[in-house]
């Protein structure tokens, strides 16, 4: 790793930071359980350096480290995104709810 | 890495963001966590097929994901949805200890004399990681009950709390700075899980949710720096997205409980004490508790109702008695409304999930800003298994826990319902007053059941 990549990484954190903040802070308290969930599952994005380090595993201890990181990973990704779908399953208003607040049916995302 | 992969990295980190936005409304929320999943596919399927796998590393990937999905996926549509902050905690605290893991895996490769920029987030991810895997079990112990919920103290522990962290900053400079091998990050790694258990222990669990929120954005930071160690864009974007977004929900818990975060990790909030606010209430006063066929009847002629929903609902699984209960007076044109307060549950939004499973609309959910003038004009106050989110001691008494704590003014109402089981203190262990008004009545027994017997008496009222 050379300073410059270093320093890239280090800039990308940085903006992170404020992007993290920005996002949040318009978030109302109802919501605060899922999203806690929702973040929750995004940091399982650890899985993706699980298998990194256990692709290239080949003594007997880096074996168990890798199998043991990507077991637990594993849990955080997959536990993390059902469980606040079930719970964002639940958010439906029966009646329609205050007119203010209806947004376009659909809209692509990404 | 190639160009492909840095750019399907780009992708994944858009669609974690436009996910948390989409999660900030409650009627794009179900899809911004879908487009989060989604991130999360593409981020992994741009990693796999370039690796190159030695046999052992393919078998050991297949075995972890085919023993880490269905145990996610089970324990995530399995839990009741009153379980769902300890679930939470689990996920939460798996996650910090992978991240513990990689890193340290990451360092035994680098080999001895590892550059700073190396030594420094591996020694942060291991323990950050470590605190984060251990404290996530205790608090997932206490709010499950395998553990006590009142705060563990003992004589001196700030002081032992102090010298583990002056340990491992010790420990950690020496790996960064001196040590020729990485076997030190052994003692590192112990000196971690202690230290998250030690710091959770003497937290009440009335508080567990402020500090799995913390721990969430520990784990958040731990990834991160793991992605640091790895040169890993994708793992440093979304772990650093979700420490910055955790450090912000944790910090909004805390004001939503009226209290600075430094008091809830320090305060051993909720131990029971002789203060000056046990001392004066409980001693020589008597309650006056009700039958359901007098509280039914009151309902009934009521002109407004507000129900004011605890976790002792949700224990009991009142949650659709209480809509059956809610539907009977709408019928008999009683106007019948949720007062939800900010930490009702276990967490903010808890009861909120709880009260839309039982399928209560949520334009009838209000929040207390909302609700908390209408108290005056409400004939009940049906107060169903909470008791520390209407305590007056909150606004009236100085020396009481919870003193500060914005609360809903139930104390307002013309009458006062309580559905408790006991006398029993709520979850922060301090007396209520309240239940001593003489506008109230109390109404002992299982929620769920004096809810049914309740719905009897208003249809025969």
């Amino acid at each position: 790793m050379n300073d410059n990549s270093l320093l890239n990484e280090f800039t990308i954190f940085v903006l992170a930071i404020f992007i993290g903040f920005e996002v949040i802070s318009k978030v109302p308290t109802i919501l605060h359980t899922p999203l806690m969930s929702g973040t929750n599952a995004i940091h399982g994005i650890i899985l993706v350096g699980a298998i990194l380090i256990a692709a290239t595993a080949s003594d007997p201890l880096q074996i168990v480290l890798g199998l043991v990181a990507v077991i637990l990973a594993t849990i955080n990704v997959v536990g993390g995104f059902v469980v606040t779908d079930r719970m964002l399953e639940m958010f439906k208003g029966r009646q329609p709810a205050k007119p203010a607040q209806t947004t376009p049916p659909e809209k692509p995302a990404g | 890495m190639t160009v492909w992969v840095s750019l399907a990295y780009l992708v994944a980190a858009v669609l974690f963001i436009l996910g948390l936005i989409e999660l900030s409304s409650p009627k794009s929320a179900r899809r911004g966590n879908q487009i989060a999943a989604v991130g999360m596919v593409i981020a992994l399927g741009a990693t796999i097929p370039l690796l190159h796998f030695t046999t052992a590393g393919v078998v050991i990937t297949i075995i972890g994901i085919l023993i880490g999905v269905p145990i996610g996926a089970i324990g995530a549509r399995q839990v009741k949805m009153t379980a769902i902050p300890q679930m939470v905690a689990l996920f939460n605290g798996v996650g910090g200890g992978a991240a513990a893991v990689v890193a340290v895996s990451e360092l035994l490769v680098k080999g001895s004399h590892p550059a700073f920029a190396v030594a420094f987030p591996s020694v942060f991810s291991i323990v950050i990681g470590s605190v984060s895997f251990a404290g996530s079990l205790i608090a997932f112990s206490k709010l499950q009950a395998l553990l006590t919920g009142t705060p563990i103290t003992y004589p001196g522990q700030q002081i032992v709390n102090g010298v583990l962290a002056l340990a491992i900053l010790g420990l950690a400079v020496y790996l960064i700075a001196i040590a020729s091998t990485p076997v030190i990050f052994v003692p590192l790694l112990i000196l971690g899980l202690v230290l998250g258990v030690a710091f959770v222990l003497p937290i009440g669990g009335a508080d567990m949710p402020v500090v799995i929120s913390m721990l969430n954005a520990f784990t958040g930071l731990a990834v991160a720096a793991s992605g640091f160690v790895l040169g890993n864009f994708a793992l440093i974007v979304a772990g650093t997205l979700v420490g910055a977004s955790g450090t912000l929900l944790t910090r909004l818990m805390s004001d939503a409980m009226g209290r600075s975060l430094g008091n809830v990790l320090f305060g051993a909030f909720g131990t029971v004490t002789a203060g000056p606010a046990g001392a004066t209430s409980a001693e020589g006063k008597s309650v006056r508790s009700g039958t359901p066929e007098d509280i039914g009847t009151l309902l009934a002629y009521s002109r407004k109702v507000i129900i004011v929903p605890g976790y002792g609902l949700a224990v009991a699984q009142g949650q659709h008695a209480v809509k059956e209960l809610a539907d009977e007076l709408e019928k008999r044109g009683v106007e019948v409304e949720y007062a939800i307060h900010p930490v009702a549950g276990r967490m903010p939004g808890h009861m909120n999930v709880l009260l839309a499973e039982a399928n209560v609309p949520y334009d009838q959910l209000k929040e207390m800003d909302q609700i908390n003038d209408e108290f005056k004009s409400t004939d009940v106050a049906l107060v169903v298994g909470a008791n520390d989110v209407v305590n007056p001691a909150a606004e009236n008494s100085p020396g009481s826990p919870i003193y500060g704590m914005p609360i809903l003014n139930a104390d307002q109402a013309k009458n006062i319902v309580f559905m408790k089981r006991s006398m029993r203190p709520g979850f922060a262990g301090i007396d209520n007053e309240l239940l001593y008004d003489p506008k109230t009545i109390m109404l002992f027994g299982d929620a769920k059941d004096s809810l049914m017997k309740l719905v009897a008496a208003v249809k025969a009222a």
